[in-house]
C-alpha cells in the first residue's frame, strides 16, 4: 500500500511537503469594510436602511452637537449675550439660575441643612445599593426609620434650627423629598399590601385588592387633584397637611399599590418548599416572614424595585401641575423670567432638565440590569 | 389502656381548645374584625369631617352641578358646545376629547413601538443602535418635560398665522395649530359611507371563507389585495353613483385668522406627539422581549421550510410572540390612558382639564367630581382590561 502511493507521488513532477502559506482573506471581507459589508449594505433593503438611518442621523445629531457645544454661549450677565441669530444654548441662564433649580427658595444660610441632608441620603443609598458594602440591614434600618426623621428634623426645622415652610422648598429638593419619601412609605406599606392579597384571609384579601387595583386604575394626576382638594375635606381644620404634604401622601399611597404588585411577584418566586420548611421548624408567622421568605423575595424583585422608583421618580414631575415647584416646575418658572427671555432658553432649560432625569434613570436602570445579571449567576446551578 | 389513651388525647385536645390566642381559626376572625372596625373608623371620621368642612365653607353637595350652566368655552369639542352648555355637557366633551387622543395615542404608539421593537433586533447595525438610543432616550425622561418641549419650546415659538409655513394640499402650520380642508358632504355621501362599513365588512368575510377554503383544498386566495381593493373601490363606486357629493372647505386667512377649513389644535398635537413618541419606546422593549421569547429554531425551521424573512416574521414568529406581548402591552395601553391626563399641564381641553380643572375650581365640589372623575378611568381601565384580557384568551396557546 505504501509501497504503491510512493510510487504515485514519484510518478508527480511536483509535491508540496509543506503547507502553502495562509492567504490573508479578501480585502472586501475583513476589517471595516468587511463588516460594513456583512452588516451594513448586505442587500438592497438593507443598504436602503442603512442610508435612511444614517440621515436620520444627520438630520438629529450635528443641530444638537451645534446647538449645546459649537454654538453655544457661555458667558454673559442677561439676555442681551444670548439674542443671537445662530440656535445656541445659553448657558449663563443656566448658571444664574442653578441655585434655584437645587434649592428653590430655601432661605440662603440654611442651605447647608439640605447639604447634609442630601449627603446623608445619597451616602446611605449608596451603602445599599453597592453589594460588596457590608452590614446592609443596619443601614437599611437607618435609612427606613432613622433618616426620615434626621432628616425631617435637618430640613424642616426643630431643636434650635429655624423653621423653613415648605412653600419656600423647590427644585431638585423637592423632587427628591417626594420620591424619597415615596419609596421610604410605599416598601413597607406595599409589602403589607402584598402579604396581604396573598392571605387566605378574606377580608384582609379583598381589602388588598381593592386598594392596589383602585389606585392602579386610576391617574397619578387625579391622585394629586384629590390629595390637593379632598383630602383637606376629610381631616379636621386644624390638622389640614400643608400643600407638600397632601402631594406626599398621594404620592406614596399610588406608589405603594404598584410597590405591592412588585412584591407580590418576589413572593409568589419563592418555591412552596420555602413556606414549609419555615412551617415545619415551628415559626410563626411573622418569623416565618421576616428571616425566611422576605429576605429571599424582596432580593428576587430589588430590579422590579429600582424599576418602579425609576418611575416613580419620573412621576415626580407631575406634581408640577397641581401647582408644587419641584425641579420641572423651577425649570418652568425660570422659562418667564423676562431677564432670560430668548427663542433659544426653552430648549437649553429644557435640555438641561432632560440630562438630569436621563443621568438619574439611565443611571439607575443600569444599576438594576447589573443586579438581575447579578441574581441570574448566583441562581444558576 | 385504650381508655386512659382516649382520655390523654381528649386532655390534649381540651388543652389545644382551652388557648383560644392560639386558634388560627380565632385569629383570624379577630384579626379580620380589627381591619374591619379600623376602616370604619377611618370612613366614619372622614365622613364627619367631610360634613363640618363642607357647612363651614358653605360648599354644596350632591350632582346638581352637572345641570348648571358651565360659562367656559373649550377649545376642541367633538359636540356642540358653547359657554351657555351645562357641566354635563363640559364632562362628556373632555370624555370625548380624553377617547379621542388615547385612542389614535394607542394606535400610532402600537405602530411605532412594533417598528422600533423590531429595528432593535435588527442585524443592521446603524438600525439598531438607533432604535435602542431612541429608547434609552424617551423612556428616560419623564413624559410631562417631553410635553412640555413639544408644546413650550416646539410649537408655541411657530410663526403667527400670517407667516404659515404653507403645504401643498391647503394645509397651514402655525402657532393656532394645524389648518386643513375639512370635508363637506352634500347629497348622496351616505353611499360613500356604506360604501366605507361594507367594505370592512365585506373584507372579514372574505378572509374567513379564504381561510375555510384553503384549509379544505389548500387553495390561496389573495385576501389582503380584495380587501385593499374594496376599501377603496367601494366607497368610490358610491361616489360615483352619487355624482362626487363632496366638496372641501378650504382654511383661508381672514385678518389674522385662518376662517373656514379644519382645525387642529397645537396642544393636541403636541398631547398625541407626546404620548406616542414616549408610549412607543416601552412597547418596543415589550415587542424585542416577545421576539426575544420565541426559540431560534423556529426561525431556523421555517427557513429550513423555506420562507422568506417576511413571512418567517408574520407567519411565525410575530403569532407566538403575541402571546407574551399581550398582558404588557395592556399596562401600556392603560399608561396612555391614563397618561393622556397629563393634558391639563399643557392646556388639552381633556377630561382632566375640562372637569378636575375648570369645573372643579368653580364649582367647588371636589369630592363629587374628583369621585366621577376616578369612576370614569376606572371603569375605562377595567374595560380595557377585560377586553385585553379576552383578547390573550382568544391567542393563547391551547394546549392538548
Amino acid at each position: 500500500m505504501s509501497m504503491s502511493s510512493d510510487m504515485n507521488t514519484m510518478g508527480i513532477g511536483f509535491v508540496r511537503t509543506e503547507q502553502a502559506p495562509t492567504l490573508s482573506p479578501p480585502a472586501s471581507t475583513v476589517g471595516i469594510i468587511g463588516w460594513a459589508r456583512a452588516n451594513l449594505f448586505s442587500g438592497p433593503v438593507n443598504t436602503l436602511l442603512t442610508l435612511v438611518g444614517i440621515l436620520i442621523i444627520y438630520i438629529i445629531v450635528p443641530p444638537v452637537w451645534n446647538f449645546f457645544i459649537a454654538n453655544a454661549i457661555t458667558v454673559g450677565k442677561d439676555r442681551t449675550e444670548c439674542l443671537v441669530e445662530i440656535p445656541g444654548a445659553c448657558y449663563p441662564y443656566l448658571v444664574a439660575r442653578f441655585q434655584q433649580f437645587i434649592y428653590g427658595f430655601y432661605p440662603e444660610a440654611e442651605r447647608w441643612r439640605v447639604n447634609l441632608t442630601a449627603l446623608l441620603c445619597f451616602g446611605s443609598v449608596a451603602w445599599l445599593l453597592i453589594p460588596a458594602t457590608p452590614r446592609k440591614s443596619w443601614m437599611a434600618a437607618f435609612f427606613f426609620v432613622a433618616f426620615p426623621v434626621l432628616a425631617y428634623i435637618l430640613l424642616s426645622g426643630a431643636f434650635g434650627l429655624p423653621k423653613v415652610a415648605t412653600s419656600l422648598w423647590g427644585g431638585m429638593l423637592v423632587t427628591f423629598v417626594i420620591s424619597i419619601v415615596g419609596i421610604v412609605v410605599s416598601l413597607p406599606l406595599g409589602i403589607l399590601l402584598a402579604l396581604g392579597r396573598r392571605s387566605k384571609l378574606p377580608l384582609v384579601k379583598l381589602f388588598s385588592v381593592i386598594f392596589i387595583e383602585f389606585w392602579r386604575g386610576v391617574p397619578l394626576i387625579t391622585v394629586l387633584f384629590m390629595a390637593k382638594t379632598m383630602l383637606p375635606l376629610f381631616v379636621p381644620e386644624h390638622l389640614a397637611p400643608d400643600q407638600l404634604l397632601r402631594a406626599l401622601i398621594g404620592v406614596a399611597l399610588f406608589s405603594a399599590a404598584y410597590m405591592a404588585e412588585v412584591v407580590r411577584g418576589g413572593l409568589q418566586a419563592m418555591p412552596k418548599g420555602q413556606y414549609e420548611g419555615a412551617d415545619a421548624l415551628g415559626l410563626s408567622y411573622p418569623q416565618k416572614l421576616i428571616f425566611i421568605i422576605l429576605p429571599q423575595a424582596l432580593q428576587i424583585v430589588i430590579p422590579g424595585i429600582v424599576n418602579t422608583f425609576i418611575g416613580l421618580f419620573k412621576d415626580t414631575s407631575l406634581v408640577t401641575i397641581v401647582g408644587i415647584f419641584d425641579f420641572l416646575a423651577s425649570i418652568q418658572s425660570s422659562l418667564t423670567d423676562p431677564v432670560w427671555a430668548t427663542p433659544w432658553t426653552a430648549f437649553t432649560g429644557y435640555g438641561f432638565a432632560a440630562l438630569f432625569y436621563f443621568v438619574f434613570c439611565f443611571g439607575m436602570s443600569r444599576y438594576s440590569k447589573f443586579m438581575e445579571e447579578r441574581l441570574a449567576r448566583s441562581h444558576k446551578r | 389502656m385504650a381508655v386512659t389513651e382516649m382520655g390523654a388525647s381528649s386532655s390534649v385536645r381540651k388543652e389545644a381548645r382551652s388557648s383560644l390566642l392560639y386558634d388560627p381559626k380565632v385569629r383570624g376572625f379577630v384579626f379580620q374584625l380589627l381591619l374591619v372596625v379600623a376602616i370604619a373608623y377611618l370612613v366614619f371620621t372622614a365622613t364627619t369631617n367631610a360634613i363640618e368642612n363642607l357647612k363651614r365653607l358653605n360648599l354644596a353637595s350632591g350632582f346638581g352641578f352637572f345641570s348648571n350652566v358651565s360659562g367656559f368655552d373649550i377649545t376642541q369639542k367633538l359636540i356642540e358646545y358653547s359657554a351657555s352648555s351645562t357641566y354635563g355637557d363640559a364632562f362628556i366633551v373632555g370624555l370625548l376629547n380624553t377617547l379621542l387622543v388615547a385612542g389614535l395615542g394607542i394606535v400610532l404608539a402600537t405602530l411605532l413601538g412594533f417598528v422600533i421593537g423590531i429595528a432593535r433586533l435588527s442585524s443592521n447595525f446603524v438600525v439598531r443602535t438607533l432604535a435602542t438610543w431612541y429608547v434609552e432616550i424617551m423612556r428616560n425622561i419623564p413624559l410631562l418635560l417631553q410635553l412640555f418641549f413639544w408644546y413650550v419650546a416646539v410649537l408655541t415659538p411657530l410663526p403667527g398665522p400670517r407667516q404659515s409655513l404653507s403645504f401643498p394640499g391647503d394645509i397651514f402650520v402655525n402657532a393656532r395649530g394645524l389648518f386643513m380642508p375639512a370635508p363637506i358632504f352634500g347629497e348622496g355621501a351616505w353611499m360613500m359611507l356604506a360604501g366605507l362599513i361594507i367594505a370592512p365588512v365585506a373584507w372579514f368575510f372574505i378572509a374567513r371563507w379564504a381561510k375555510a377554503r384553503q384549509e379544505a383544498t389548500g387553495e390561496q386566495f389573495p385576501v389582503f389585495l380584495t380587501g385593499v381593493a374594496l376599501m377603496i373601490g367601494l366607497p368610490f363606486l358610491g361616489a360615483l353613483l352619487s355624482g362626487f357629493p363632496i366638496t372641501f372647505d378650504r382654511p383661508v386667512l381672514k385678518g389674522f385668522n385662518f376662517a373656514g377649513g379644519m382645525r387642529v389644535v397645537p396642544e393636541f398635537v403636541a398631547l398625541l406627539l407626546g404620548l406616542t413618541l414616549y408610549t412607543a419606546a416601552f412597547i418596543g422593549e415589550i415587542v424585542r422581549a416577545g421576539i426575544l421569547a420565541i426559540h431560534r429554531g423556529q426561525t431556523e425551521a421555517s427557513n429550513a421550510l423555506g420562507l422568506r424573512a417576511a413571512p418567517t416574521l408574520n407567519l411565525v414568529i410575530i403569532p407566538q410572540a403575541m402571546r407574551v406581548i399581550v398582558p404588557p402591552l395592556t399596562s401600556q395601553y392603560l399608561n396612555i390612558v391614563k397618561n393622556s391626563s397629563l393634558a391639563a399641564a399643557i392646556g388639552y381641553p381633556d377630561l382632566v382639564s375640562v372637569f378636575t380643572g375648570t369645573t372643579l375650581n368653580q364649582t367647588g365640589q371636589a369630592i363629587e367630581v374628583i369621585a366621577v372623575t376616578m369612576l370614569v378611568y376606572l371603569t375605562i381601565s377595567l374595560s380595557l382590561s377585560t377586553f385585553m384580557n379576552w383578547y390573550n384568551g382568544r391567542i393563547a396557546l391551547t394546549e392538548r
